[in-house]
C-alpha cells in the first residue's frame, strides 16, 4: 500500500501490544451491519499512472500560453516569479501546519508577519490579519466586523452593484441566517448618489469597490465622510496590482479594505487556492476574525512572533466567536509576501504601469472599430467594459475557436441590462502581437455575424 | 514594535530591516512594447509605497533561512491530534501545478475546461461513494465553511417545510470548536450536550433536549476524544425523531475509510477535510479544502454551482459533457468561483493512487497506530478513555506526584526530543488534554521513539522538573511569552526610517 511503511512483523507485534489478533477487531465499536462496506472505486494507480491520467485531464483545458487570455473579473494572468514557487515548494512551509507551536514555527509566523505589514502599507490601513480564503470571504467577514462594531444593533448593510457580483452573492450566503438586510445593487444601475440616499441609522457598512468590477476608478475622494456621518463604516473591496499606483483605500477612508490577493504570485488555478486579504483601522482590531500574529520576546529575550488575541477564535470563544475560521491561507499569503518582497517598492509600481499602458492601448484599438464601443467614461486601470456588435457568447467563441483568444467576461451574466457588454482585463502577460491579434479578431467577429 | 522588540535579538531581520534605498529585484519586467498613454490624473496617485527594497538572493536567503526555523511532516513525526498530519505524496504537488490546471481561469467557459470538470466531477462522486452520500459540493474552502454549508443547508431544510420553530443545534461538549461557532454564525442557538463516562453523548442529557424545536445535531466520528461512540445509531436516531437533522464532522474520517459509509448510518450531511483525510499539504495553516456531502434531503440545497454532466456521451468511446449547475433551491455561493481547485487536484490524485482496498488499509493502520501508542502510553500516563480507539487518542499530561507540571510543559518538552507536541489543551473536557494523532504514514520505529520519549518525559517530570518547565531548549527560540504579544500589540513593522 501507498505510504504505510509497516512490515507484516510490525503488525503483528503491534497487534500482539494492543492484544487483538486481526486488525479488522480494532472496529468492534462499529455496527455490525456497516462495518467494511464495498468502495467501488477504481483499481489504485502507480504513480506514474496517475500522473498520465491526470496530464490527460490537464489536456483538455485551454489555457495559455497557447491561448491568449483576456478573461479578468477577479482572477488575473499575471506573471509569477520562478523564485515564488521554489520557496513555496519547500516541504518546512509546505507541510507544517498552523503554528499553534511557535517555538517550533517562527518561520510562518514571521512571514505571516511580514504579509500584515506589507498589506497594511499597501492599502494605507493599521493592521492586517493572516488571511481568508479569498476576496470574497474576505468581503462577507467584513460585513460580521460591521456588525460586530454595532453590536448587532444595525443590520443594514449598503452594496455598491459595481462590487464583484459572486462577492455580493457570498457575502449574502454567509449572512442569511443573521437577519442581515442587502441593499442597493438590486438594479445594478444605482450611482453613488443613490447608495448614499440609502444611508440611515441603521447603516452598519457601506460597501464599494476600488477599481470596481467593471475596471473603473470612481470617485471616492468625499465617500467617507458622509458614510461616517451616518455612523456607519466604510468598505473598500480593492485589487493589490492597482495599489501599486493609486492612492491606497486608507487615504481614501476606509474603515475596512478587503481584497483578492491572487494577483500576487498565485497561479489561475481555476479559481483556488486563492487568498482573501483583510486589513482594518487600528480600533476595529480586536474585532476581526481569523488569524493574526504579533511580535514579541522569547524568555531569553530575543524577538519572536506568536498567534496572538487568540481568544477572538472559535477554538476559544465556540458559540461567541464572531467567525467559525480555523485554517486560512496561509501558504498563498507566503506566496504573496514573496512576490511584495520580490517586486518591492519600484516593482509593484511598475507591473501596474505597464497593465496600465497595454490595457490603455488595447482600449484605444478596440475604440477604433466598427460596431464596437469602450467606455472611457471614467478613468480606469486594467480593465474596461467593451460595447460588441454582437452577444458576447457568439464573439468568445469565435476569438476561441478562430484565433485561440479567450476572450472577455460576458457581463450578461451577472447584469442582464448589459447585453453584449464584454470586460476585457489586459496584464503585463499580454504582449502587443496578443493585443493586436485580439484586435482584429474582434472586427473580424464583427463581420463574420 | 516595541522598542523593546524592535531591538531584541532577531534570528533572522525582517525583510523590511534587509531593506536599502534604491536596490530593485527587477529583472521581472519586459520593456513596454506599446506607446504609453496619458497618466493617470495625479490626484488619483498614491505619494509613496512602503514595500522593501531588496534583491533576489536577498529574498531567497531570507525565506529560505525563515523555513529551517520552521517544524514540518518533511522534517519528522507530527502527532498533531485532530489535524490529520500524514505525509503529502509529492506527486501531488507535480499534478496541481500542471499548467492545464494552473494556468486555467475560473470564469472560462466549460468547453474550455472539460479536463477540470471532468476532473471535478469523478472526485464529487467518490466523495459520494466514500461517505455513503447521493450528491457533493466541493466548494466550501475549507472544513469550518463545510460546517457553515451543512447548518445553513439544514437550516433552508427546515424553513422549506415552513418549520420555523426550531432554533437550536445540538453539539457534544466534546466537539470541534468550529461547531459551536458555525451554529451560531447560522443564526442558531447553541445547546451543549454533556459526555458519558466512556466519552459517548449522554442519551438522557440528549433525550431531554431533543424536542421540536431542534433544528438538528452535529457530532464527530469517531468522536474528539477519540471513541467511536458505540450509541451513534441510537443518537441519530432520537435527533431524526424529532424532526432534527444530523451532521457528521468529518474531521476524523481518517479512522472510517472503507469502515463505516456516515450516510449509512443515517448522517444527513457531512464535510471532508480533504487536507486531513486525502493528504493535500497543511500549508503552514492553510489551504485547505473542505467538500460536502449529503443525502437525498438535502441535494436540492448544496452550496453551487456543483458540477454535473450536461449532455451524455454520444457513444461508448465518446466523453460526456459537464457544466456548472445551480442546485435547485441552493443556499447559495460560499466563495468566488469554484472551491480550492488545487487542493482538488491533490485529492483526486491521493485516492486514484490508493482505490478502495488502499484506503481502507489508510484507515486500518492509522487505527492500528493509535491504539499501539494508547497501550504503549497507558503506564506512564492517565489514559481518561482507556478502551479501543479510533485514529487518535487522548491522555492526561498532568501527573498527581509532580504537580507543578502541564500539559503545556511536557508539549515543549517533546520539542527537545525532536518531535511536534501532540494538540494541547483539547479536546476542553479532558484535563490537561494532550491529544496524539499518530497517523498510518509513521513507522512502528518512529511510534517506538516518540513513546521512549514521552516515558522519558514522564520520569523527568518526576526528577527534574525544571527541565519541562523551561523547555524547549533546542528549537530556535526558547519559550515563547505569549502575554507579551497580547499586551504589547504590534501586528505589522514600524519602521521609524521608512515613516
Amino acid at each position: 500500500m501507498p505510504y504505510i511503511p509497516h512490515t507484516d512483523a510490525d503488525r503483528a507485534a503491534m497487534l500482539a501490544a494492543i492484544g487483538i489478533t486481526k486488525l479488522e477487531e480494532l472496529f468492534d465499536a462499529i455496527p455490525a451491519e456497516h462495518r467494511f462496506p464495498p468502495l467501488n472505486l477504481p483499481e489504485a494507480l502507480s504513480e506514474m499512472e496517475a500522473l498520465w491520467e491526470l496530464q490527460a485531464l490537464a489536456s483538455h483545458n485551454a489555457v495559455a500560453p497557447e491561448y491568449a487570455i483576456f478573461l479578468g473579473a477577479g482572477a488575473y494572468n499575471h506573471y509569477i516569479p520562478s523564485v515564488i514557487n521554489h520557496i513555496l515548494m519547500r516541504g518546512e512551509f509546505y507541510t507544517a501546519y498552523t503554528p499553534y507551536q511557535p517555538e517550533v514555527s517562527q518561520g510562518t509566523l514571521q512571514a505571516t508577519f511580514e504579509w500584515q505589514s506589507m498589506i497594511a502599507k499597501l492599502t494605507g490601513m493599521d493592521a492586517a490579519n493572516a488571511s481568508h480564503y479569498d476576496g470574497a470571504t474576505s468581503f462577507a467577514e467584513a460585513v460580521t466586523v460591521a456588525l460586530t462594531h454595532h453590536k448587532q444593533k444595525r443590520n443594514k448593510v449598503i452594496l455598491s452593484p459595481n462590487i464583484h457580483p459572486q462577492y455580493r452573492a457570498v457575502a449574502r450566503t454567509y449572512h442569511q441566517g443573521n437577519g442581515t438586510r442587502f441593499v442597493g445593487d438590486k438594479s445594478g444601475r444605482a450611482t453613488l448618489d443613490d447608495l448614499l440616499d440609502l444611508l440611515d441609522e441603521n447603516t452598519a457598512m457601506f460597501a464599494v469597490q476600488y477599481p470596481n468590477f467593471f475596471g473603473q476608478i470612481e470617485d471616492f475622494s468625499n465617500l467617507a465622510q458622509k458614510v461616517h456621518a451616518s455612523g456607519a463604516l466604510l468598505c473598500i473591496v480593492t485589487t493589490p496590482i492597482a495599489l501599486g499606483l493609486l492612492k491606497p483605500p486608507g487615504a481614501l477612508g476606509a474603515d475596512i479594505v478587503v481584497g483578492e490577493g491572487q494577483s500576487l504570485g498565485i497561479p489561475l488555478s481555476f479559481g483556488g487556492p486563492y487568498l482573501g486579504f483583510f486589513a482594518v483601522r487600528e480600533e476595529l482590531v480586536r474585532k476581526i476574525a481569523g488569524r493574526i500574529v504579533g511580535d514579541t520576546i522569547d524568555s531569553d529575550g530575543r524577538r519572536a512572533y506568536v498567534m496572538t488575541l487568540r481568544p477572538r477564535e472559535q477554538d476559544i470563544r465556540r458559540e461567541k466567536a464572531t467567525s467559525n475560521i480555523c485554517t486560512n491561507q496561509a501558504l498563498m499569503a507566503l506566496a504573496g509576501c514573496i512576490y511584495l518582497a520580490l517586486m518591492g517598492k519600484h516593482g509593484l509600481r511598475r507591473v501596474a504601469e505597464v497593465c496600465y499602458h497595454k490595457a490603455h492601448y488595447a482600449a484605444e484599438r478596440i475604440a477604433q472599430l466598427r460596431g464596437y464601443h469602450v467606455n472611457t467614461r471614467l478613468p480606469f486601470f486594467n480593465e474596461f467594459v467593451v460595447t460588441c456588435p454582437r452577444p458576447v457568447a457568439e464573439i468568445n467563441r469565435y476569438l476561441l475557436e478562430k484565433h485561440q483568444i479567450i476572450g472577455g467576461y460576458d457581463l450578461s451574466r451577472d447584469y442582464p441590462d448589459r447585453e453584449n457588454q464584454m470586460l476585457i482585463a489586459v496584464t503585463e502577460m499580454n504582449t502587443r502581437a496578443e493585443i493586436d491579434a485580439l484586435v482584429q479578431a474582434l472586427e473580424a467577429a464583427a463581420q463574420n455575424s | 514594535m516595541t522598542t523593546q522588540t524592535a531591538q531584541a535579538k532577531a534570528l533572522e531581520p525582517l525583510i523590511y530591516e534587509l531593506s536599502s534605498s534604491g536596490r530593485k529585484a527587477e529583472t521581472l519586467m519586459p520593456k513596454l512594447d506599446v506607446p504609453e498613454s496619458a497618466p493617470l490624473p495625479a490626484h488619483l496617485l498614491r505619494d509613496s509605497l512602503e514595500l522593501p527594497e531588496v534583491s533576489e538572493l536577498d529574498v531567497v536567503r531570507h525565506f529560505v533561512r525563515l523555513s529551517q526555523l520552521n517544524y514540518a511532516i518533511d522534517k519528522g513525526f507530527y502527532p498533531l491530534g485532530s489535524c490529520t498530519m500524514k505525509y503529502n505524496p509529492k506527486i501531488g504537488e507535480d499534478t496541481a501545478r500542471l499548467p492545464g490546471f494552473a494556468n486555467l481561469h475560473p470564469l472560462q467557459a466549460p468547453e474550455t475546461a472539460q479536463g477540470a470538470l471532468a476532473l471535478m466531477y469523478t472526485l464529487q462522486q467518490w466523495l459520494c461513494e466514500i461517505s455513503g452520500m447521493k450528491g457533493c459540493s466541493l466548494q466550501p474552502a475549507a472544513g469550518a465553511q463545510g460546517e457553515l454549508a451543512g447548518i445553513l443547508m439544514i437550516r433552508a431544510y427546515h424553513q422549506e417545510r415552513g418549520d420555523t420553530r426550531r432554533t437550536k443545534i445540538l453539539v457534544p461538549d466534546s466537539a470541534h470548536g468550529t461547531n459551536p461557532a458555525t451554529s451560531a454564525m447560522a443564526g442558531y442557538t447553541v445547546v451543549t450536550l454533556p459526555s458519558d463516562a466512556r466519552g459517548g453523548v449522554d442519551l438522557d442529557a440528549l433525550r431531554a433536549a431533543a424536542d421540536e424545536t431542534v433544528a438538528g445535531m452535529m457530532i464527530t466520528v469517531p468522536s474528539t476524544l477519540g471513541v467511536f461512540d458505540e450509541n451513534i445509531q441510537e443518537i441519530i436516531k432520537i435527533v431524526h425523531n424529532r424532526g432534527g437533522l444530523m451532521y457528521m464532522d468529518g474531521a476524523n474520517m481518517n479512522a472510517l475509510l472503507g469502515v463505516v459509509k456516515p450516510g449509512e448510518l443515517g448522517f444527513d450531511v457531512m464535510h471532508f477535510n480533504l487536507h486531513k483525510t486525502f493528504s493535500t499539504p497543511h500549508g503552514g495553516g492553510g489551504p485547505g479544502s473542505g467538500p460536502v456531502t449529503v443525502n437525498e434531503k438535502l441535494l436540492p440545497y448544496l452550496p453551487g454551482p456543483i458540477v454535473a454532466i450536461v449532455e451524455e456521451a454520444t457513444d461508448s468511446e465518446g466523453a460526456p459533457r459537464y457544466g456548472f449547475v445551480m442546485p435547485e433551491k441552493s443556499i447559495g455561493r460560499l466563495k468566488a468561483f469554484h472551491g480550492n481547485f488545487g487542493m482538488l487536484v491533490r485529492a483526486y490524485t491521493y485516492i486514484a493512487l490508493h482505490g478502495a482496498e488502499g484506503l481502507k488499509a489508510i484507515s486500518h493502520h492509522a487505527v492500528l497506530n493509535a491504539n499501539y501508542v494508547r497501550v504503549r502510553l497507558a503506564d506512564a500516563y492517565k489514559v481518561p478513555y482507556n478502551r479501543m480507539c479510533g485514529h487518535e487518542v487522548v491522555i492526561e499530561g498532568r501527573f498527581p506526584d509532580a504537580p507543578d507540571i502541564r500539559a503545556l510543559d511536557i508539549s515543549k518538552r517533546l520539542m527537545d526530543y525532536g518531535f511536534h507536541p501532540p494538540t494541547n489543551y483539547f479536546p476542553l473536557i479532558v484535563h490537561e488534554a494532550l491529544l496524539i494523532e499518530p497517523t498510518e504514514s509513521e513507522s512502528k520505529e518512529t511510534l517506538d521513539r516518540f513513546i521512549e520519549a514521552m516515558h522519558a518525559i514522564a520520569r523527568e517530570a518526576r526528577e527534574a522538573p525544571e527541565l519541562l518547565r523551561s523547555a524547549p531548549h533546542t528549537t530556535p527560540v526558547s519559550r515563547v511569552d505569549e502575554v507579551y504579544a497580547a499586551r504589547n500589540l504590534t501586528l505589522c513593522c514600524r519602521l521609524p526610517s521608512a515613516e
